[in-house]
């Protein structure tokens, strides 16, 4: 188990880890872990530690995964627990919720969410509703997840964010990590969840390393779902954000904070169920708010933590309207200005911040 | 002699219910019937198969008298339910089952309790056969509290153990039982799925997917299609380009039983059985049955088929006749008992309608329960922001 976790560890630490760890047999106090890696260490703590969980969908096996999420783990609990399927995500993701209602606890992976749409059904319909329709009878322990949202010229029809699409049905959990932590803890929380839960991970993060905290490595380090964390205290302006457009608002404020600007940033973490609370609290000390999001505005994240605020104590600490900075309303093109311009920017964030403190 | 020898019977049965009194009693009146009959049933169409199920079937009295009350239960539930609905006690949809008992009888008369089933939302009848009582289905279909799934699933969303309802969308619920089947080949413990869906649904993408995933896996799955020859108010011959529904498994080996008949559903359902038990994946099978009613209460059924064709099937084929002349005329049971069970099971009935009609409405706290399992209690939006409201697991 050392040795794999180890064989994982991407860069230079690789060596140094494993000769710590013939040594110590403990994890190093803080190390370098991409979201990947992150995401594949608690899909494996998790198979080792139930063997009702199982992960299915298109080429998570004898592939590794299509994003390599996966790796590693076919080689090590087999045909029986690590399932390829073929390429028929209605009916794989429907197998995937009969077995979640006969006491499996099943990982479906959508090689994007993009395709996702065409096992909604299953999701909603047979995942989501059914703890409701039967008055508590029939839970659906399931965790669906796979990339989301934009890539890198992949062009319109694989580049759609499903977070408002899923994020507006009850009976689901919606969760949108950002960091390697959160992928973790999230991940972790949400395999151990009785309910369906969608986990929308970040192909463009996949390869991202971030520190982990000595605690964060622990096999029973969970984060809860429905929780935002703060990334980044401030006084003047408050910056929500989910999975990628966080590394961006961070980005933003460090500008910012040249200029004396202290932006908060909060990483919602979770879509559905959505840390209100965390956002009031944080404009009742700020008193302006700006929600970033990679997805299209009409109906969106932003557009639902808007309204809430709106028709909440939040409302009355504001010394200006709330605003969205989101994808352009528009299906992804390819060409690379093209693409670069249809996402939030920095200099998009920034020029938002300094409207809304009219500076 | 007969005659008296039935009258006191009788007496002594009545008598027996009353102090349980010993099988000496029941002896008597067990003496006269037919313990068990063997009777020749329809041979299967079969497809992908060298043999088929037996050609002929053993029916005891006891299991006769059983499917009888069985089939009675739900034809008389269903006729309750037609009767409730037009007195607007019922609403929304409700899809009767009224002519196809033989298919649910038959087909738990060839698996366990232990195994797994689920159909579409022609569900009330094997709401019935896998557990359900008639009282928490009826009041269900009345929206109370005391239904089976508390007033907050209606028609198509029942439950039961190993029963997974009860399920709306045409199609949906078959790729669900093949993951029922992949967990129970998981898990090890001889259990199997069957999974039904109708004529109609037959053509569904998401059916062809989910058969070639359960032959890959060799998933202990049963198919079964329940074909009634209209999808709504479609025919079959203007709604699927191949009607031989037992062969559209191509790869999956497929049987046509006669779907009317008890005995022949139940053979073919043991012979299912066995073939999944043994390893071998997947098998379908095609019931040819009819519904009386038509697609739902909202259609009367009669301008897509004509009501020649429905008093036809119902003089020629109801499975309830059917049993009952095979029971009488082998001796396995007297008119007076079998009418005695329809009275029995008509009260039964009354009983539930009444429940039904009764039993209050769920209380409005209950209104946003049942959200997530295993939960903190959390806070839900009413509808508008003032209205806060409680839901717990």
């Amino acid at each position: 188990m050392a040795s794999l976790r180890c064989f994982l560890r991407s860069g230079k630490n690789a060596v140094s880890a494993a000769l710590r760890r013939e040594f110590h047999r403990t994890p190093p106090a803080a190390v370098q872990v991409t979201v990947r890696d992150a995401l594949n260490q608690a899909m494996d703590e998790e198979l080792e530690r139930d063997e009702r969980v199982f992960l299915l969908g298109e080429e998570v096996a004898q592939y590794d995964g299509a994003y390599k999420v996966s790796r590693g783990l076919w080689k090590k609990y087999g045909d029986k627990r690590i399932i390829d399927t073929p390429i028929t995500e209605m009916g794989f993701a429907g197998i995937a919720v009969g077995a979640a209602m006969a006491g499996l606890r099943p990982i479906c992976e959508f090689m994007t969410f993009n395709f996702s749409m065409q096992a909604i059904d299953q999701v909603i319909n047979s995942a989501a509703k059914t703890y409701y329709m039967s008055a508590g009878f029939q839970a659906v322990p399931i965790v669906f997840r796979g990339p989301n949202g934009a890539s890198a010229g992949v062009a319109a029809q694989h580049s759609q964010c499903f977070a408002a699409w899923y994020g507006h049905c009850p009976g689901l959990k919606v969760v949108s990590p950002w960091s390697a932590e959160d992928a973790r803890g999230l991940l972790k929380s949400a395999i151990r969840d009785d309910n369906p839960v969608v986990f929308l991970e970040n192909e463009l993060m996949y390869g991202v390393p971030f520190e982990m905290s000595e605690e964060s490595q622990s096999k029973d380090f969970l984060i809860p779902l429905g929780k935002a964390k703060i990334e980044r205290p401030g006084n003047h302006i408050t910056l929500v954000s989910h999975s990628r457009m966080v590394s961006l608002c961070l980005d933003a404020a460090a500008v910012l904070a040249k200029e004396g600007i202290e932006c908060e940033v909060i990483n919602l973490r979770s879509i559905r169920p959505l840390d209100t609370e965390a956002i009031e609290t944080s404009i009742i000390k700020t008193n302006h708010l700006i929600t970033v999001e990679g997805g299209w505005p009409q109906f969106g994240v932003g557009a639902e933590i808007l309204a809430r605020i709106m028709e909440g104590p939040a409302f009355n600490y504001l010394d200006a309207p709330a605003v969205r900075v989101t994808g352009v309303d528009i299906p992804m093109p390819y060409a690379k200005i093209l693409e670069d311009n249809s996402v939030p920017q920095i200099k998009d964030i920034i020029f938002s911040v300094k409207k809304t403190l009219n500076v | 002699m007969r005659k008296m020898l039935t009258i006191i019977s009788n007496v002594l049965r009545g008598s027996a219910s009353r102090n349980g009194a010993r099988v000496v009693v029941s002896a008597r009146t067990y003496a006269d019937f037919t313990p068990q009959a063997t009777f020749d049933i329809k041979k299967c169409d079969l497809h992908k198969l060298e043999e088929g199920p037996p050609l002929q079937a053993v029916l005891t009295r006891e299991e006769g008298l059983q499917y009888y009350r069985t089939m009675q239960t739900m034809r008389r539930m269903e006729l309750k339910a037609d009767q409730l609905y037009k007195q607007k006690i019922i609403r929304g949809f409700c899809h009767l089952y009224d002519g196809q008992e033989a298919c649910a009888v038959g087909i738990e008369g060839g698996i366990n309790l232990s195994d797994h089933l689920i159909t579409a939302y022609r569900a009330h009848g094997y709401t019935f056969t896998r557990g359900g009582t008639v009282r928490e289905i009826m009041a269900e279909l009345t929206g109370r509290r005391g239904g089976i799934a508390k007033g907050k699933g209606g028609s198509m969303h029942m439950y039961t153990k190993h029963f997974y309802g009860g399920n709306g969308i045409v199609g949906a619920q078959v790729p669900l039982g093949a993951g029922v089947a992949l967990a129970c080949k998981y898990q090890g413990k001889n259990e199997l799925c069957v999974c039904l869906y109708g004529d109609g649904a037959a053509n569904q993408g998401q059916i062809f997917e989910t058969y070639n995933m359960a032959s890959l896996w060799k998933l202990p799955c049963i198919f079964i299609c329940e074909n009634n020859k209209y999808g709504m108010g479609t025919s079959v011959e203007r709604a699927a380009a191949s009607t031989d529904y037992y062969k559209r498994g191509d790869f999956i080996p497929g049987l046509r039983v006669d779907g009317m008949d008890i005995l022949c559903v139940r053979e073919a359902t043991k012979f299912a059985a066995d073939h999944c038990r043994s390893g071998k994946g997947p098998i379908l099978m095609e019931l040819q049955t009819y519904r009386y009613h038509g697609h739902s209460m909202s259609d009367p059924g009669v301008s897509y088929r004509t009501r020649e064709e429905i008093q036809e099937v119902r003089s020629k084929s109801d499975p309830i006749s059917l049993l009952k002349d095979r029971m009488l005329s082998n001796n396995m049971a007297s008119v007076e008992e079998l009418k005695e069970i329809d009275v029995e099971v008509r009260k039964e009935i009354e009983d539930a309608a009444q429940f039904a009609t009764t039993d209050p409405e769920p209380p409005l706290d209950d209104l946003c329960n049942h959200i997530f399992y295993n939960d903190p209690p959390l806070e839900v939006r009413g509808t508008n922001p003032w209205t806060k409201l409680k839901s717990v697991s």
